[in-house]
Order: structure tokens, then sequence, then C-alpha cells
């Protein structure tokens, strides 16, 4: 088992109806399969409507408050770029983000009362936040349906972890086998795409 | 609906506090459970719907579920109800008599404070309700202890034959942490005691129970005083000493964890010997309390010298970095400053109605008529306030906009003389508290338009049953709502109560403009169902053809988001006027072939896609 003294914080943030939730939730299962204390909270203010979501997970020895203070993330899993950039102080200095750089344009960007940032993913950077961005979405859409996109960026994190990858892989794979069986395989697809379109992106970077 | 069975063996179980006062519900022995959805209290019912051995339902209003846990206790059956915490306002008639009468079998109301305001109209503090109606409440800090204390409160509701309130908070309903879960334990119904001068309280009945009452409360002090829900935590620097409740118990130990800290789990009432003694081994008492200096009154009026909220906040979460903050002052430094990137300005990204969503017709509709007023109530159609439509102009509480409508109508002045009074309301806010409502103003003659969007689901809090859908809390099929019939038997005319399909604009339109000009109580009923629920078939897709689309922007008005613009360009009107275009595109895979934003649009942009696309709605639960 790592080390467990210190706890962990990631910050998983995104829009709803992306499987933000979802995702966090697989990510504490594979923490909770290791032995960890781990409390998840989320703030989803009628999520299902578009809204921003975010879902804190802690985990280590032993866990008090669920919440995660700014300055205080470990890792920041943005499922859309506005969303990383608007979450992008949560992370300690330094820290990593991992980020879809896909879009996710709102209403009242559309109407034109709000414009969507030039580019989140040079902003963060320019914060001095080690980002590392690809196109989840596209990738997620490539693989035959965008809603793989939670599973992809699943995959991008699963090499920061304080654990090994794999257990992350086997905790997605464990819940899909368990609900929809047909889909474990496109998931383990998407699981490493999302692995492997990450370690580019911090080749490129 | 919770997709997996719960498991029902014992184990060690990854809970959300929903879950873990679900859990705990279940294994108590409960016979009866009973809700009106509400954020942030929905999944417990959910939950307890995949337990066997249990009668759960949804039931129209919070009263009514209360009635139902009463009723339930009378027979000596465990009984359990759960709400938001404006639920516990609508319910409370029936608790501050039942607290007279006392219960029989254990009965724990469950009322989640949303603390934080993630959803809700407004933040109260639930737990006045315990002093108010002089029963005991229990306040978890985690979903451990939200299933222990479950367990514990109905204990204590049998031994003092009283109602217990279980106070959670947003950060306990939605918090998931690990729980440590037992087995479900039978209790047979002791049965119904006939037993007049108990259970009908009139005057002669109720004087001699009031005694009773305080009676409990007193015995109930002593309870609290040895109680181990109460206890202190030791801690090396005892410059300060924290009294706390709920999840800022966490966030205590979490900012403070050197710090004495007094946590108090059966908070009402309140140890206060044991508090003040408590009090002498720390050089300074704080209570943290969310949201209202309710203990710290109490504890001050007992002659115990604390600070609370001169140094914290009343509004919202006490998080640690509050905290840290609060005592910063307190100790006369500076408030940490944790070293931190810079917040970066985002445009903001509210909630949107859904791609198709029966009500954006509703609204795109209501956006585009003039002089009138616009009475709304609470659900998914409270969004029509905002852009694109600005088609809403109050929301008050659950049926509020059927009174206000009438209030409107009576006390308008002359100004007003000719504006169009409109009220607005969603199927199962109409069931809660509209019905009432409307039935004022068939018999009082109101100049009102009534607006019911029938979607057949509380879509707001999860697209739920109700009895417009015709099926109950476990999926089973139950009679149907009869809206028309109702309203009709309310005394609104025949002739003034009409059924439309708000997908079809013109239609819609027409009956808006001629039923807001005939002077007495009419109700359009729209009929298509929420996008969200299994019965919701998306057909095909739209796309805009670009060389036709030239940038007028009325579809943008419908508020779909599945509608996107790709370019904006200025250009100057023959008038001279000069006006921004924005051209669009639909996402095709979202769009569900509604037809809402191809009717706004004059040169005929919008078509079916070709070659059909699947569509993959893009928010379904
Ligand atoms: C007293 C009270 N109970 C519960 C709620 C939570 N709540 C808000 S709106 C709503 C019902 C919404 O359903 P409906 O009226 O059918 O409208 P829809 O969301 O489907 O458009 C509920 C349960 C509340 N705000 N107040
Ligand atoms: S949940 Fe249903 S009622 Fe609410 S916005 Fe979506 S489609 Fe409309
Ligand atoms: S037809 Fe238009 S309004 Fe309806 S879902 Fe598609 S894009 Fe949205």
């Amino acid at each position: 088992m790592p080390e467990i003294s210190k706890t962990t914080n990631i910050l998983v943030c995104g829009v709803g109806g992306q499987g933000v939730m979802t995702a966090t939730e697989i990510l504490a299962e594979a923490a909770l399969s290791l032995g960890f204390d781990v409390k998840k909270t989320e703030v989803a203010g009628m999520s299902q409507r578009g809204g921003v979501v975010t879902s804190h997970l802690r985990f280590g020895a032993q866990v008090r408050s669920p919440q995660i203070l700014p300055g205080e993330a470990d890792l920041l899993v943005g499922f859309e770029a506005a969303e990383a950039l608007r979450w992008g102080h949560m992370l300690r200095p330094g820290a990593a983000a991992l980020v879809n750089s896909g879009r996710i344009v709102p209403p009242v960007v559309n109407v034109g009362l709000f414009d969507y940032p030039d580019d989140p993913v040079a902003q963060m950077r320019t914060l001095g936040l080690a980002v590392y961005a690809f196109d989840a979405s596209s990738l997620a859409q490539q693989l035959g349906n965008i809603r793989l996109g939670n599973t992809v960026m699943l995959g991008a994190s699963a090499d920061r972890l304080p654990f090994p990858a794999e257990v992350l892989r086997d905790a997605v794979l464990a819940r899909f086998s368990a609900r929809k069986p047909h889909l474990a395989e496109i998931n383990r697809e998407a699981f490493e795409a999302g692995r492997q379109a990450v370690a580019a992106a911090a080749l490129a970077a | 609906m919770s997709a997996s069975q719960p498991v029902t063996a014992p184990s060690r179980l990854f809970l959300s506090g929903n879950e873990a006062v679900a859990r705990a519900v279940w294994e108590a022995g409960t016979r009866v459970a009973a809700a009106y959805p509400g954020t942030p209290s929905t999944e417990i019912l959910e939950v307890l719907a995949g337990y066997p051995d249990l009668y759960a339902e949804w039931s129209i209003n919070e009263k009514v579920s209360l009635e139902v846990a009463l009723g339930a206790s009378m027979m000596g059956a465990r009984a359990f109800c759960a709400m938001k915490h404006v639920g516990l306002n609508v319910a409370s008639d029936a608790l501050m008599t039942m607290t007279v009468t006392g219960t029989e079998g254990g009965l724990v109301i469950a009322v989640a404070d949303d603390v934080g305001m993630s959803s809700s109209q407004n933040e109260q503090d639930s737990r006045f309700w315990g002093r108010f109606a002089h029963v005991p409440v229990l306040e978890p800090a985690d979903s451990q202890e939200a299933y222990a204390m479950t367990l514990a409160a109905f204990d204590l509701s049998e031994r003092y034959r009283t109602p217990v309130i279980l106070r959670l908070t947003t950060r306990i309903c939605h918090v998931k942490g690990l729980v440590l879960a037992g087995e479900r334990r039978e209790v047979e119904p002791g049965g119904f005691q006939k037993d007049p001068r108990r259970w009908v309280m009139v005057p002669g009945n109720a004087k001699p129970r009031l005694p009773l009452m305080f009676e409990r409360e007193r015995a109930l002090r002593e309870e609290s005083a040895a109680s181990p829900l109460n206890f202190a935590v030791a801690g090396r620097d005892r410059r300060i000493g924290f009294v706390a409740t709920g999840p800022a118990f966490m966030h205590v130990r979490e900012a403070f964890p050197d710090a004495p800290v007094f946590k108090l789990g059966l908070s009402c009432p309140p140890p206060l010997e044991r508090l003040r003694i408590f009090a002498e081994t720390v050089d300074e008492l704080v209570v943290v309390e969310e949201t209202e200096p309710l203990l710290e009154g109490e504890i001050k009026a007992a002659g115990i010298a604390c600070r609370g909220k001169d140094l914290l906040p009343s509004i919202g979460e006490l998080a640690p970095d509050v905290l840290e903050r609060g005592i910063a002052r307190l100790r006369g430094e500076a408030a940490p400053e944790p070293e931190v990137v810079a917040p970066q300005q985002v445009f903001p990204r509210p909630p949107t109605m859904c791609i198709a969503c029966p009500h954006l017709g509703v609204y795109y509709t209501l956006s585009q008529m003039r002089n009138i007023v616009i009475s709304g109530d609470i659900g998914c159609y409270t969004l029509g306030a905002g852009h694109p439509w600005n088609a809403l102009d109050t929301c008050i509480s659950m049926g509020a906009s059927m009174g206000v409508a009438l209030g409107m109508d009576k006390g308008r002045g002359a100004v007003d003389a000719n504006k169009k009074i409109v009220a607005v309301i969603g199927d199962s806010t109409f069931m809660h508290m509209g019905l009432q409502g409307l039935l004022d103003i068939a018999w009082n003659r109101g100049n009102v338009t009534v607006l019911l969007l029938d979607n057949r689901a509380v879509g707001m809090t999860g697209g739920q049953d109700n009895p417009g859908t015709g099926r109950d809390l476990r999926g089973n099929e139950t009679p149907r709502v009869d809206f028309a019939a109702l309203c009709e038997a309310v005394g609104v005319r025949r002739e003034r109560i009409r059924v439309v399909d708000p997908y079809q604009l013109p239609v819609l339109f027409k009956a808006l403009r001629e039923e807001t000009k005939i002077e007495e109580p009419s109700v359009i009923i729209t009929d298509r169902p929420c996008v969200l629920i299994d019965h919701y078939t998306p057909t095909k897709p739209y796309e805009v053809i670009d060389d036709r689309c030239t940038g007028c922007g009325n579809c943008l008005e419908v508020g779909c988001p599945a509608i996107h613009v790709t370019r904006r360009e200025n250009t100057v009107k023959a008038s001279g006027k000069e006006v921004e275009l924005a051209f669009v595109r639909i996402d095709t895979a979202g769009c569900t072939g509604c037809g809402l934003c191809v009717q706004p649009c004059a040169p005929e942009a919008i078509v079916h896609a070709e070659p059909a696309v699947q569509a993959v709605p893009f928010v379904r639960k």
C-alpha cells in the first residue's frame, strides 16, 4: 500500500451532464480498494441542467473535512477548458492540471452576454500551473460516444495518482463489468487513449 | 431512482449522508417512510424505495408526509419522513400539535438545511423547530454519524414518545464517507390504542398534555447531559476551546487539530452544565454552528461567556478557511493568506433548461407578449426568469404563484389596469400547494390566466413521479390525476380550460392571447413530458443550412442549449440601424428534434439532419 500519512486532494470539475460525479466516484472506489479513508463531496446546484459541477475527493489515513480549500488541490482534472480555468486557483502553486481542451459554450455566451476566454489553457499556464491539455471530447467521439469522455479523463489522470494506474483502470472496469458488461471493452480503450493522450501532451509541453 | 439494489448484509459501505440515513431507517425496522422530494434530501427516499420490507412513498407535500408518518406511529410502527428545510415550514402545523400528543412507534423527521444554498429559495436554520416544538434535535457530522444518529433517534423517540428531528445539511447529505453498517431488525407494531384524551386534540384534551410536554423536555435535558452523543475531544492548545455541531465539527478538527472541542450531537436540549465545565478548561470558548447563533444564545443565557457570530458568518458554510479567518480576528492576527494563484474571472454558467425542454416553448411565447405580469413558482420553469426569456416576475414559495397572482389582480391600481396577470406553475408544485391557491382564484373570481406546466415529472429534483404521472415511488401504476377535470371541479369553467402542446408555438400563443383577454379565471395546461424521464422519446435531429442562415438570431430566443453561435457580424440595416448578426449551428448529437427553433426561423434554414444521426441527449441521468 502506498504511503498514506498525507492526505491527497483531487478536484474534478466540469459541466452538468459530463459525468464528473461518476468519474470522481470511480476515483474514490480505487482509493477505497487500497484501504484509504476517503471522503467525496460535490457542489452541483441543479447540475443536470448544464451548470458548474465540482467534485472534491480526499483520501489518506484519516480524512476529516471533505472540502478542498483554495491552494490545496494536488491534482485538478478539468472536463472542460473554461471550467479548469475557473478552478485553477484550487491547485497548489505549481501543481498539475489535466484538462480537456474541448469546450462547452453556455447560452449566456451564445446570446452575447459574456465572452468565452480566448485560450483557457494558455491562461492557466501563465499562472504557473503545469497544464496537460488535449481534446478529450473529440477523442471520445472518435471512439464512438461523447459519453466516454469521463473514462478518457480518468485514463489521463491515471499516472498522476499516489497509486498505480492499474488500480484505477480496474476500478473503471469493475464498474462496467458489474453494470454494463458490453461497455467494458470500449471503456478500457477510452482509458488507455486518455492515458496516452496526456503522455503525448506532456512530451509536447 | 437508485439503479442498484442496496446492500442488505452487515458491511463497510461508502455512503453519502442520505444513503447512510436510509440504511439506518431500514435497519431500525421502520415500517413506513414518506417524503416529498427536495434538494438536498431527495435521495433518502429514493434509496429507501430499493430496500425490501418497508412501505415507502412520495407524498404530495411535506405536511402530508409527516401526517402519514404520524399515523403509522399511532399504530405503534416505526415511521420516518424526510424533507428539505423549507419542507418543515409546510409540515410545521402537524409538528406543533404532534409534539403535544407525542408519538407511539419511533418517529424520526430528517430535515436537510441547504446551507450554502446550492438549490433553494432561502437559507434557514431548522434547528429552531426543535426549540419551538420542544423536541430533540440530533446533528450528525458525517455519514457514519448520520447512520448512527438515525438509529439513536428512533431509540430516543420511543423512550420519550416524542418526534425527533435529525438535522442534516447539504454537506452531510451529499458527502460520501465510510460507514460501518449492521443488520435490519424487525419491530412489530404494538397496535393502535384508542385514547381520545391523547389523540383528539381539542382544548380540553390538549391542555392537560402541555405539562407532559414540558416534563418530557426536562427529562431530555438530563438525557442530553449524559448522552454519549455529546462529548469532549481533548486538545493541548487550550487557548481556544470550540463547541461545534454538524459538519462544522469536522471543519474545526481540520483547521485546529490541537484545540479542545466539545462536540454536540444531541444539541437540543443542550447539555449546558457539561459545557460550563468544559468552558472552565479553556481560555476562551468559541461556538461554531451553521447557520444561526442558536446554541450561542443558549450558552450565553446560561451565563457561560463565549464568542461566536461576532467572529463567524451567519450565512453559508463554516469551512476550515472561514474558521481560520474568524479565529485570526479573535487573536488579533492577520488573516492567513494561503499561497494560491489568482482566481480568474470566467463567464458565469447558470443552470439552463435542458435541450428540447417543453418549458422552452412556454417561455419563448411569454417573452414575446407585452403588458403581462408573470407570477412564477418553483421548479425548472423558474429558470424562465433568466436569459434569453426574462419572463418570470416572482418566485416565493411552493404554490405561491396562485395566491400572489390573485393578490396582484385584486390589488392593482389604475397604473396596472391593462396588465394581463399570468401565473406559471409546474404539475408537482401545483399538487404540492398550488391547488388550494387555484381554488381561491376560482372561488373569488380572480382575473388570472394559469399556465399549468404538466411535464409528468418533478423535473427540478431529478424527474420523480407524482400523482400526475400515474406511477408511485416504486414505479407501480396508480390512478393518474386528470388536471383538466380537477380544474373544472374547483370551479374554473370548462370553456376556460385548454390543453395545448407547448411545442406548437402558434397554438400556445393564440391560447394565451385569448385567455388573457377574457376577464375570468382560466387554465392552460401544457402536456409534453420532461426530456429527462424514461418515456420521453427523441426524434430526428435538426441542423442549420449555413447558406440559408441570415444571422437574425430568432432561434436563439428559444433558449435551447443545443443552438450555438458560430460567428457574429455587424451590419447596417436599410433603416440605418446597426444590428449584430449571429449565425448559428445546431449540436446535432444533442438535438432531440422537438422542432421549437424551426418555427421562428423565417428563411427555413433549420432542417432535419441527413442522414439521421443517432441522438444522444446531452443531459440524461
Ligand atoms: C417546500 C418545498 N419543498 C420542496 C422543494 C423542492 N422543489 C422545488 S421545485 C419542486 C417541484 C418541481 O416540480 P414541478 O413543479 O413539476 O416543475 P418541473 O421542475 O418539473 O418543471 C420541488 C420538489 C421546495 N423548493 N420547497
Ligand atoms: S429536467 Fe425536465 S423540466 Fe427540467 S429543464 Fe430538463 S426537460 Fe425541462
Ligand atoms: S429542434 Fe431546435 S429547439 Fe428542439 S432540440 Fe433541436 S435545437 Fe433544440
